[in-house]
C-alpha cells in the first residue's frame, strides 16, 4: 500500500466546518444563503470524499498529516477502503437531507434554525472526521466532536422531555468516551502507536488478560454510541430530535459512527489474530445477537413509528458489528455492505416519518391507517425501505443479508445464521402491518403529499436503495471497496 | 537586542511603574490602565525574549542582581521550566488588564482606580519575581508582595469581600510564615539561600531530621498559597468576591506559580530522588490531591454561582497537576508542566468570561442565565471554549495535558489515580453543561412556544471590545495550545524534566 499525499481528506472534512461557520455568520435574517451555504458545503465534502475514491480502489492510502501531537503520533487523516464507505455514506445522504430539511424545517416553522443548520455541519465535520482519520487519536478528537455537537440538536425541542433526552445521551456517550480514552491510553502503552493496522496493531502485544480488559472498554465505549443493550437507552429517547436529525444523525452518521469506531478497533487495532482462542469473539458475537434478537422484539411493541425506526435501527447496527466479528470474509463483506445499505435504507424510512408528521403531525403508528392513499409517494418509498431492511430482493438489503448469512455458515456459526434468519423475519412483522394498514386501512382521502423538498429526497432514496440492488457497484463502489477491505483484513497480504 | 538585562528588567520595570501608576492616579486616572497594559505589553516583550535566549542557549540562564556573585547576591535563574510560566503570565496578565478596563470601570468606584491598578501591576510583580527567582528568601520577599497586593485588592470587590481577603490573609500569612521557617531550617543547615547552591550543600544532609522538618514547613506553606486540598478553604471566598478583574487575574496565575514553585522545590532545590524514593511525600501528595479533585468537582457541582463554581474547579485542577507529578515519572511530569500552562489559559478565558456576564448581567446566577445566548453569544461560544478544554475535549488543549495525566498514571501504574482523573473529567463534563443547558436552552412548553423575548438577536455582544477581544484571543488560544502542545512539548517541557526522569 502506497501512502498517496493529498490535500483532498483535510478538505473533506473543513468543507463542513467552514460551511458551519458561514451558516453563523449569515444567521436567521438570510434564510435562503444559510441553507444554500449548507447544502454547498455537503456538496463541497462529497465532491472531495468522492475525489479519493479512484486512488484508494487502486489499493492505496491517501494520507495528509496536519500536525505532530506526540512523537509517532499526530493529526493524520489516512483515508482507506473501509474509512471511504464511511464516508462516502456520510457526505453523499448530508446533500439529501439538506434539501429535507429545509423543507422540514419551515414547514414546522421551527425555532432556532440557525443553530439546527450549525450543529449539523459540525457533526458532519464529526462524522467524515471520524471516516477518515489515520490513527485512533485522530478518531477520538472527531468522536467528540460528533458526540457534542449533537447535544444541541437532541435537545432541540427545549421541551423539559427534549432536555431530558439530551442529559441521558450526554450521560451515555461522554460516559462511553472515557473509556474509550482510557483504552486508548492502555493501548498507546502497551504498543506505542495508536496507527490502525490491517493486521491488528495489539497483536502480540500485553498478554491476553489485558487485551481483553481493553478490547471491553473498547466495545462499552464505542458500542454506546453503536447502541449495543444494554446501552442503548440513549436512541429511542433521542427520537425527540427534528426528523432530519434522526434521520441523518441517528440513523446515518452518530450511529454508524460507533459502528465504525467498533469494527476499527475489531480488525484493525485487535485483528482476527490478537486472541489464542476465539472465544472472544465468540462472546462479543453472542453480546450482539441478543441486541439484534431483543430489539426487535422491543420494536414490534411500539407504537410511536420514530421509536419503532430506531429500534429497528439498534438491531441493524448490531448486525453489522456482529457480521465484522465473525470475521470470515463473507461476513466481513455483509458487514461492510450492510454498513451503507441500511443507512440508505433507513434514512428513506426516518424521511418518511417526517413527511407524514409534518403533513398530519401524526407520530403514532395506529393513526397512520390509510395515510398510504393520502401520501402515495411517501409511502411507496417506505414500503421500499422496509422491504429493504427485511431481506427482499431486488432491494440492496438484500445483498448484504445475503452475504451475512452466508458469512455465518461459512464461520460454522449456524446459530448466528438462525440469529440474521430471525432478525429479518421479525423485521417483516414490524414493517409490513404500517404497511397494509397505510394502504387497505382508514377511509380514502384525497392525496395530499409533502413539500417537493422533502418528497423528492425521499423518492431520491428509495430509487438509490432499488439501483444499489441491482447494481450494488454502482457510483459509489461499495462492492469493490468491501472487497478490497476484506483482502486486505484477511487476506495477510 | 541586548537580552542580557531582561531578567531584572521584567520585575524591576512593573515594580517601578506600579508607583508611577499610583502617583499619576493622583493627578489623571484615565491614564492609570494605559500605563498599566504598557508596561505589561513591555513584561510580555521580556518575556519573550527570555524564552528565546533560554531556547538558543538551551540551558540556564543566570542573572546576577547588581552583580554580587551568589550565594552572596540574589541570583536570577530562568530556566526552560520558568521561561515558559514567564510567558504564560505576562500573556494572561496582559489580556485581563485588557479586558478589566470596562468590567473595572463598573465594578469600583473611579477614585479608588489609582490604588487598585497599582495593586494590580504589583501583583503582577510578585508574580514575575516568584517565578523567576532563584533565591529561596527572595521568593518568599516576593511571594508576600502578591499576596499582600492580593489582600488589598480582593478586599476592594463586593459585599462581603473584606471579610473573605481578611480570612485569606490568615490563611495565607500561616502559609507564608510556614515556608519563611522553612527556609529557616534550610539555612540553619547549609548557611545559603541560593537554590543552586542549596542543592549541592543538601546531597549529604538528606538523612537529617532537621532537613526533613524544614522541608515539610515548605510543603505545606507551599500547599496553602496553592490551593491544595484540604488547605484550599480560603480561595472559594475571595476568588469568588473578588473583584472580576481581579479573580481573572488572580485566578488562573497565583495558584498556578504555587505549582511551579512546587515543582522548583521538587526537583531542584531538593534532588527528584528525595522526594519521590527517600520519603514518601509523592505519595502523601497525590493521595491528598485524589481526594481533592473528587471533593473540588463535588462542591462545583453544588454551586450555583457561576465564579464560585469555577473557583471549586481551580480546586481540582490543582488536583489534576499534582497528581501528575506525583506519578514521578516522565510523562507524567510532562503532563503537569504542560496542564499547568493549559489550566491558565482556560482559568483565564473563564474568568474573563464570567467577569463579562457579571458586569452584563449584574448577577452570576447559574439559574437565572437562561436566554444568555441571545444576548451574549459570543461570550458563551468563548465560554463553550473553555468548558470544552476543561472537560478534555480535543482538539482544545485541556485534553491533550490529561492525556499525558493518563498515560502517565499508567506508567507509574496508579490505577487509583487513573480512575480519579477519568471520574474527575465526568464530573466537570456534567458541571459545564448543565451551566451551558441553562444559558443555550429556552424553557418550552410541549406546543413549542418559549417565553416571550422582546429583543432581536445581536450578531455579536453588545459588550465593549476591549472586554470581547481578550476573551476571543484567550479562546483561540486555548485550541492552538492544542494543536502544538507537541512543540511546546519537545522544545520546551522535555528540557524541563530533571535528567533523572528523563530516560524512560
Amino acid at each position: 500500500m502506497e501512502p498517496v499525499h493529498s490535500f483532498a481528506p483535510f478538505a473533506a472534512v473543513l468543507a463542513p466546518l467552514i460551511g458551519a461557520c458561514l451558516i453563523l455568520l449569515t444567521g436567521r435574517r438570510r434564510p435562503n444563503l444559510r441553507e444554500s451555504w449548507s447544502i454547498l458545503a455537503a456538496v463541497a465534502q462529497f465532491g472531495f470524499v468522492y475525489s479519493m475514491v479512484a486512488p484508494v480502489l487502486k489499493g492505496n492510502v491517501v494520507e495528509y498529516t496536519v500536525t505532530e501531537i506526540y512523537r509517532g503520533m499526530a493529526l493524520q487523516f489516512r483515508v482507506d477502503a473501509f474509512g471511504m464507505i464511511f464516508a462516502l455514506l456520510a457526505s453523499s445522504l448530508w446533500i439529501v437531507v439538506s434539501v429535507y430539511s429545509i423543507g422540514y424545517m419551515r414547514s414546522l416553522k421551527e425555532h432556532a434554525q440557525t443553530r439546527f443548520y450549525f450543529c449539523f455541519a459540525l457533526a458532519l465535520f464529526g462524522a467524515v472526521g471520524v471516516a477518515l482519520s489515520g490513527n485512533l487519536i485522530t478518531l477520538y478528537m472527531f468522536y467528540e466532536i460528533l458526540t457534542i455537537s449533537t447535544f444541541p440538536l437532541v435537545a432541540h425541542k427545549e421541551t423539559p422531555e427534549a432536555i431530558r433526552a439530551g442529559r441521558k445521551y450526554l450521560v451515555y456517550l461522554l460516559g462511553g468516551a472515557v473509556l474509550v480514552l482510557l483504552a486508548m491510553a492502555l493501548s498507546f502503552n502497551l504498543a506505542g502507536t495508536l496507527d490502525f493496522s490491517p493486521h491488528g496493531t495489539l497483536v502480540g502485544k500485553g498478554s491476553q488478560g489485558e487485551l481483553q480488559f481493553i478490547l471491553a472498554l473498547f466495545m462499552i465505549g464505542f458500542g454506546a454510541k453503536a447502541a449495543i443493550m444494554p446501552l442503548h437507552e440513549w436512541l429511542p429517547s433521542a427520537m425527540i430530535a427534528p426528523t432530519p436529525v434522526s434521520a441523518l444523525l441517528h440513523a446515518v452518521a452518530v450511529v454508524k459512527a460507533g459502528v465504525f469506531c467498533c469494527i476499527r478497533v475489531i480488525l484493525y487495532i485487535f485483528g482476527p489474530n490478537a486472541f489464542s482462542s476465539p472465544d472472544v469473539w465468540f462472546i462479543l458475537a453472542c453480546i450482539l445477537a441478543v441486541t439484534v434478537i431483543l430489539a426487535n422484539l422491543i420494536a414490534i411493541t411500539q407504537d410511536n413509528l420514530k421509536r419503532r425506526l430506531a429500534f429497528s435501527t439498534i438491531n441493524n447496527l448490531s448486525v453489522i458489528i456482529l457480521g465484522a466479528a465473525l470475521l470470515s470474509p463473507p461476513a466481513l463483506k455483509g458487514a461492510f455492505l450492510h454498513l451503507p445499505f441500511h443507512g440508505f435504507l433507513k434514512i428513506t424510512l426516518f424521511m418518511c416519518a417526517g413527511a407524514i408528521y409534518v403533513k398530519t403531525r401524526k407520530e403514532l403508528i395506529s393513526e397512520m391507517s390509510g395515510i398510504g392513499r393520502q401520501m402515495p409517494f411517501t409511502m411507496a418509498a417506505f414500503t421500499i425501505g422496509a422491504s429493504g431492511l427485511v431481506g427482499i430482493p431486488p432491494i440492496s438489503g438484500f445483498i448484504s443479508k445475503w452475504y451475512l448469512c452466508g458469512g455465518a455458515f461459512k464461520a460454522g456459526e449456524l446459530i448466528f445464521l438462525f440469529v440474521f434468519l430471525a432478525s429479518a423475519f421479525l423485521d417483516a412483522v414490524y414493517f409490513f402491518p404500517i404497511v397494509y394498514a397505510a394502504y387497505f386501512g382508514g377511509k380514502t382521502i384525497r392525496i395530499d403529499e409533502a413539500p417537493l423538498s422533502m418528497t423528492l429526497p425521499v423518492i431520491a432514496c428509495a430509487a438509490a436503495s432499488i439501483l444499489l440492488g441491482i447494481f450494488p457497484d454502482l457510483i459509489f463502489r461499495f462492492v469493490s471497496l468491501a472487497n478490497l477491505i476484506v483482502q486486505t483484513v484477511s487476506g495477510g497480504s | 537586542m541586548n537580552t542580557e538585562h531582561f531578567p531584572a528588567l521584567i520585575v524591576v520595570v512593573p515594580l517601578l511603574l506600579s508607583f508611577v501608576v499610583f502617583a499619576v492616579g493622583l493627578v489623571r486616572r484615565s491614564l492609570c490602565l494605559p500605563i498599566v497594559i504598557l508596561t505589561l505589553l513591555a513584561c510580555l516583550g521580556f518575556a519573550i525574549g527570555i524564552l528565546q535566549s533560554v531556547l538558543t542557549k538551551g540551558g540556564t540562564v543566570r542573572y546576577y542582581l547588581g552583580a554580587w556573585d551568589p550565594p552572596w547576591g540574589i541570583e536570577y535563574a530562568v530556566d526552560h521550566l520558568n521561561a515558559l510560566v514567564l510567558l504564560s503570565i505576562a500573556v494572561v496578565s496582559l489580556l485581563v488588564a485588557i479586558h478589566s478596563r470596562s468590567v473595572t470601570a463598573k465594578e469600583i468606584p473611579a477614585s479608588k482606580h489609582g490604588p487598585f491598578y497599582t495593586l494590580l501591576l504589583l501583583q503582577v510583580t510578585g508574580l514575575f519575581g516568584m517565578t523567576i527567582t532563584g533565591d529561596v528568601f527572595n521568593l518568599y520577599v516576593l511571594l508576600e508582595i502578591a499576596s499582600f497586593s492580593a489582600y488589598a485588592i480582593i478586599g476592594m470587590g463586593e459585599g462581603g469581600a473584606p471579610f473573605a481577603a481578611f480570612r485569606y490573609m490568615i490563611f495565607g500569612t500561616i502559609g507564608a510564615c510556614a515556608y519563611l521557617l522553612g527556609i529557616g531550617y534550610l539555612y540553619i543547615l547549609t548557611g545559603s539561600l541560593n537554590m543552586a547552591d542549596l542543592r549541592q550543600l543538601l546531597v549529604p544532609l538528606y538523612e537529617s531530621r532537621v532537613l526533613l522538618v524544614g522541608f515539610a514547613f515548605i510543603m505545606v506553606g507551599i500547599a496553602i498559597k496553592m490551593a491544595l486540598f484540604p488547605v484550599h478553604t480560603w480561595l472559594p471566598d475571595s476568588y469568588t468576591l473578588a473583584p472580576s478583574a481581579v479573580s481573572a487575574l488572580l485566578a488562573p496565575l497565583f495558584t498556578k506559580v504555587g505549582v511551579y514553585v512546587l515543582l522548583r522545590f521538587l526537583f531542584t532545590v531538593f534532588d527528584p530522588s528525595f522526594s519521590s524514593q527517600m520519603f514518601p511525600v509523592l505519595k502523601v501528595l497525590g493521595g491528598v490531591a485524589t481526594i481533592g479533585i473528587i471533593f473540588a468537582s463535588i462542591m462545583a457541582l453544588a454551586q450555583t454561582d457561576l465564579k464560585r463554581m469555577l473557583c471549586y474547579l481551580i480546586v481540582a485542577e490543582i488536583g489534576y497537576i499534582v497528581v501528575g507529578v506525583a506519578c514521578a515519572n516522565r510523562v507524567g511530569l510532562i503532563g503537569a508542566i504542560l496542564h499547568t500552562v493549559n489550566d491558565i489559559f482556560m482559568m483565564a478565558c473563564l474568568f474573563t468570561v464570567a467577569g463579562s456576564i457579571t458586569a452584563y448581567r449584574g448577577s452570576r446566577n447559574i439559574e437565572l442565565f437562561r436566554g444568555l445566548h441571545r444576548t451574549m453569544p459570543v461570550t458563551l461560544a468563548v465560554f463553550v471554549a473553555g468548558a470544552l478544554s476543561v472537560v478534555g475535549v480535543p482538539p482544545f488543549c485541556g485534553f491533550f495535558s490529561k492525556w499525558y495525566l493518563v498515560l502517565g498514571t499508567i506508567h507509574a501504574g496508579q490505577w487509583v489515580y487513573l480512575g480519579v482523573l477519568l471520574a474527575g473529567s465526568l464530573l466537570n463534563a456534567v458541571l459545564f453543561f448543565r451551566v451551558l443547558e441553562k444559558a443555550y436552552f429556552e424553557l418550552r412548553d410541549e406546543s413549542g412556544h418559549a417565553e416571550p423575548h422582546g429583543r432581536k438577536r445581536p450578531l455579536i455582544d453588545r459588550i465593549p471590545l476591549t472586554e470581547l477581544g481578550p476573551m476571543v484571543v484567550l479562546a483561540l488560544l486555548l485550541i492552538f495550545l492544542g494543536l502544538f502542545s507537541n512543540n511546546i512539548i519537545g522544545d520546551v517541557i522535555e528540557h524541563a524534566i530533571p535528567q533523572t526522569m528523563r530516560i524512560h
